[in-house]
């Protein structure tokens, strides 16, 4: 029969199709060696070279290596034992026992696992006599990080074991391994960890080796860990975090000449050797579950804050180069500033200079909010509409790095605010608004959002007479030079140099004169501006006046500056209380390395704002509860 | 008795045998009979069954012939109680349980389906060009394919389709077979291709066929409008319905599969985790294997139900491109020589019967082996006398066996 002859094509058909197919798997597709290393009968073996060392700028060793001990468990080599013992020596109750064996018999039975990790080194010497007599346990050796100076912690950051997620998304990680998660550790990841070595293995089929994968051919070295050095101070940025003790807020010192990050301080901040090994998950839910005092943010890189007073200098220097000022331009004042139509909106003033011509350095070492209302009008009036003379005020604002990433070697920051005429006509959809409708950006208080940094690097580029240096943290690579150009570019701002003489010379006039004489140094000549800053918190509806914040930026020495400074104290009252002390204290610190003013001194340290802040604590719970009913 | 035929069984049966202990081997060495073990209880299986072929073989071949209805309905009768008495095993209500020992009774109605088959088109007046005896040959398929999905068991249901190439062989109309293939076309380009695409290349495929009736073989359109709409609405509502039954019938699970093969899905992990191992395992083996119980793969337990429906990824293994091509040419070669023989009968009743159980066995593999390396979706059925399993071992040994003594009879018949 004809018909009979389909199901034998068909049959014919399969099996060509079907050897055809095998062919193709399993001759054809077998000619890449490189298949093989993938194979389940081939265990990799990584060697992990030690993670680079961190050294701040003098050379002092901020992070190093020390080793770990975990307790390994293979269940299947478990003999029976004495529980109780076994318990007592590792610290731990029988439950615990149970779970992790239970645990680690669940993952595999044939294969080790961690039973307990991180093991100190006491514990090691203590249990490494008695592990003899415990069949199927071992202890195996792992390096650690270990921060030989508790200090620095939010620059340097810490490191995390790997996740399944990292390491689905980045192959080059298994889980378990270490990885930087924040800080320098996260940001020269790559050249802190080096890269690891692999050994090719072949097994058999109870998964024993049974030697080395096709000669070694396929192996590879383990790359060591870079070394790096920092461009911290780690003595100003110790003295910095012990006068901060016991406030809110940041502190960024930078050297102008190059822009060198010399200590990033926030606080409260927390202790590096808490987030290592095994007390990490403890303190981890317990750091970041601080909600009030919050000491796994960095304030000195992430908080936006109203910058106050140190604007007005910015605004000196906007007025003398959009030439609607000269230093002698004087204006006169009487206890405020009167603006809006038929001047009946009022904004005080504090420089108690009655009905005398203030100029410019006056008004700075004055800090008069009227001198600097003024030659905030003049600027934004000078163009044609308010918008146009907005956008010139925002362009030069811009320059000084406000309301910018800055682009520092840190993986963390925020961009603050500088509002330009878009801004604005989003807040007045008329867009008729003027000059003094935003007149509190004058004293830097209206919507306008700084971070520390930028204060610090805004000083910086004052220093400079004219430009800033992008910030760093990263010095050097010990045994490489830095190829990295973009910390060498100087980046210029739109004031000539010229104009920053009289500035600086008001500045120098806030030591002498001015807001912040009762800090002076003798032998250091100081240029600075003192900042507070109104600080009004929105609690469910009504309006509360907390306590101002106070600010200081500084630069010194006047000639030749060595160093800049911002200080940010979160509701610590006038800028001359707290902050220009501290920016005095550190500046003498660092250009000294040896502090005269002990007075100064033993007050910053022993100053404490807790009250306040409980006191504003209890405002925010006392309004949710009473919201709550 | 056909000495081949009987040579390639016993081939099958061990090698399947050896390929079972190298999967089911395990660390701690035990003697073969062991049956606690699995290949230990294969055995078993295997010296039971060669009971079951001298009892097969002792019966008159013209028993099966004249209780064929009797076997029949007994057998559909045994699947319905399912329902009620069986036992479920993987999802599946298709055991009974007798202590410690289960029986697969859809192993055995394949047999029975085959006789009855047999018996239905070995009658001379019967003719598969009427209808309505093309609707009863089709129940009598149907109705154990139905209870049998219903268990669920799907993959065992859609075994029975094997049936059509018998009817086919036996002068059913060729557009049923027509129809089913452009059917299985449609059903894949739709699902690789999705609805818009294929619905507009078939319009477009059906008005050139038009056009090219209408120009070049002259034939008027003007009185078949009703056909040709009927076509369109007919194609294009399959297509319709394969979309809808795709998305909205299928469980993901289903629709996993498909698109796995499709290369749509390529998640190694979970859905696709069966077939990628056993592939990797396949491919792994080279071209003459890694030796036999050498095969690391298979000893680490890397493939899922690998002495079952994966039992042919250990031969790949670990006898490599050599070993998996030889059980190809072997179970080929087999289902040609029952094919021959089938020729050869002089009753319809045997032929049929032939042909029924080689497109049976040609079914098996060509779906089992097809998921295994990665052709076909993953449909479960077991791998004829290589699977482990008691009820299969039997029922193809029942199904092959009742043949060869229908061919040793053929002699004596007129």
């Amino acid at each position: 029969m004809k018909r009979g002859y389909l199901l034998t094509f068909f049959i014919l058909l399969t099996a060509t199709i079907y050897i055809a197919k095998l062919f193709h798997l399993q001759v054809s597709g077998m000619d890449d060696d490189r298949n093989l290393l993938q194979s389940s009968t081939v265990k990799k073996i990584y060697t992990y070279p030690e993670r680079g060392y961190i050294y701040d700028r003098n050379g002092t060793l901020l992070v190093s290596n020390r080793l770990s001990y975990n307790l390994m468990i293979v269940p299947r080599e478990v003999k029976p034992l004495d529980t109780l013992e076994f318990c007592k020596l590792l610290k731990i109750d029988k439950n615990s026992f149970l779970r992790r064996y239970r645990k680690a018999k669940k993952w595999s039975s044939r294969l080790p696992s961690v039973f307990l990790p991180h093991l100190s080194k006491e514990d090691f010497a203590y249990l490494q006599e008695k592990m003899y007599q415990y069949e199927g346990f071992y202890i195996e050796k792992k390096a650690q990080r270990y921060y030989p100076i508790a200090s620095a912690a939010n620059v340097l950051g810490y490191v995390n074991e790997v996740n399944d997620e990292t390491a689905k998304k980045n192959p080059y990680y298994h889980p378990g391994e270490l990885i930087g998660t924040t800080g320098i550790e996260k940001q020269y990841e790559k050249l802190l960890r080096g890269s690891k070595g692999v050994k090719y293995m072949q097994r058999d089929r109870f998964n024993k080796i049974i030697g080395s994968f096709k000669n070694s051919m396929y192996d590879t070295l383990p790359v060591l860990g870079q070394d790096l050095q920092l461009t911290i101070d780690s003595e100003l940025q110790q003295y910095g975090e012990a006068l901060m003790q016991g406030k809110r807020g940041g502190i960024v010192a930078i050297e102008p000449s190059s822009g060198e990050v010399l200590s990033l301080i926030t606080m409260p901040s927390y202790d590096p050797n808490l987030m290592i090994g095994r007390l990490r998950s403890k303190y981890s839910v317990q750091f970041f579950g601080d909600t009030i005092n919050k000491p796994m943010y960095d304030r000195s890189l992430l908080a936006q804050y109203a910058p106050g007073s140190p604007l007005k200098i910015i605004h000196g220097l906007v007025g003398l180069q959009e030439k609607v000022i000269h230093p002698n331009t004087s204006f006169y004042c009487y206890h405020g500033y009167r603006y809006g139509a038929r001047e009946k909106e009022f904004m005080g003033c504090h420089c108690d200079i009655y009905n005398a011509p203030i100029n410019l350095r006056k008004g700075i070492a004055k800090s008069c909010n009227t001198y600097f209302s003024n030659v905030y009008k003049r600027v934004i009036e000078k163009y044609p509409t308010a918008s146009e003379g907005m956008n010139a005020w925002n362009k030069h604002l811009r320059s000084f790095g406000l309301g910018d990433y800055l682009g520092y070697d840190l993986p963390l920051g925020s961009k603050g605010l500088v509002p330009d005429a878009a801004f604005y006509d989003r807040w007045y959809p008329s867009k008729r608004w003027r000059a003094t409708y935003t007149i509190s950006n004058a004293i830097g208080q209206g919507q306008i959002l700084t971070t520390p940094i930028q204060l610090a690097n805004m000083t910086a580029a004052i220093a400079n007479r004219g430009f800033y240096f992008t910030p760093h943290f990263l010095k050097s690579k010990y045994g490489n030079s830095i190829s990295d150009t973009i910390f060498n570019k100087a980046h210029q701002t739109s004031i000539d140099k010229k104009n920053f003489g009289p500035i600086i010379e008001g500045m120098h006039d806030v030591f002498r004169t001015g807001t912040a004489k009762h800090v002076r140094l003798k032998n250091i000549e100081i240029c600075g501006k003192t900042g507070t800053a109104e600080n009004f918190v929105r609690v469910h509806g009504t309006k509360h006046q907390f306590e101002d914040h106070s600010i200081f930026v500084a630069f010194a020495p006047k000639k030749d500056p060595k160093i800049a400074i911002a200080v940010y104290i979160e509701n610590g009252g006038f800028g001359s209380t707290i902050a220009a002390p501290i920016a005095s204290l550190m500046i003498e610190k660092y250009i000294t390395h040896n502090v005269a003013n002990t007075w100064w001194e033993n007050k910053m340290f022993t100053t404490s704002l807790e009250n306040i802040y409980n006191k504003q604590l209890k405002i925010r719970q006392s309004k949710s509860e009473s919201s709550k009913k | 008795m056909d000495l081949p035929l009987i040579l390639l069984y016993l081939t099958l049966v061990l090698f399947g045998w050896m390929n079972i202990y190298a999967a089911s081997i395990s660390e701690e060495q035990t003697l073969i009979l062991d049956f606690s073990t699995k290949y230990g209880k294969q055995l078993l299986w295997i010296g039971l069954s060669f009971v079951l072929i001298l009892g097969i073989l002792f019966i008159e071949a013209r028993t099966y012939e004249k209780f064929a209805s009797i076997i029949y309905i007994a057998s559909l009768f045994s699947l319905f109680c399912l329902f009620i008495f069986g036992k479920k095993i993987n999802g599946a209500t298709s055991w009974y349980s007798f202590g410690s020992f289960s029986l697969q009774p859809s192993e055995f109605a394949k047999a029975a389906t085959a006789l009855a088959l047999a018996k239905l088109l070995s009658d001379k007046q019967y003719d598969l060009k009427l209808i309505k005896n093309q609707i009863k040959t089709f129940i009598i398929i149907f109705l154990p394919a139905v209870f049998i999905t219903l268990q669920p068991d799907p993959g065992s249901g859609l075994v029975y389709a094997a049936f059509f190439f018998v009817l086919y062989r036996e002068n059913l109309p060729v557009y049923y077979i027509a129809i089913g293939l452009v059917a299985i076309v449609l059903f894949v380009l739709t699902l690789a291709f999705g609805l818009q695409i294929v619905l507009t290349c078939s319009w477009a495929l059906l008005l050139l066929f038009i056009l090219y009736l209408q120009f070049y073989r002259k034939i008027s359109l003007k009185f078949h409008w009703l056909k040709i709409v009927t076509l369109f609405a007919t194609i294009s509502a399959f297509i319709f319905s394969v979309d809808y039954v795709y998305n909205h019938i299928f469980e993901q699970r289903h629709r996993d599969r498909f698109n796995i093969l499709l290369g749509k899905n390529t998640d190694t992990r979970g859905v696709g985790y069966n077939t990628n191992q056993s592939v990797l395992t396949i491919k792994s083996g080279g071209f003459s294997g890694k030796g036999y119980l050498q095969g690391d793969r298979t000893q680490g337990h890397f493939v899922p139900e690998q002495h079952t429906d994966y039992i042919f990824s250990t031969v790949g293994e670990e006898w490599g491109f050599v070993g998996s091509a030889f059980v190809i040419l072997i179970f080929t070669m087999f289902v040609l020589r029952i094919l021959k023989l089938a020729e050869r009968q002089k009753t319809t009743f045997s032929r049929v019967y032939g042909y029924g159980i080689a497109s049976i066995f040609f079914f098996h593999y060509l779906i089992n082996i097809g998921m295994v390396i990665g052709l076909f979706p993953t449909i479960g059925i077991p791998l004829p006398f290589f699977s482990y399993g008691g009820s299969g071992l039997w029922g193809f040994t029942v199904l092959l066996f009742i043949f060869i003594k229908l061919d040793a009879n053929r002699s004596y018949e007129l």
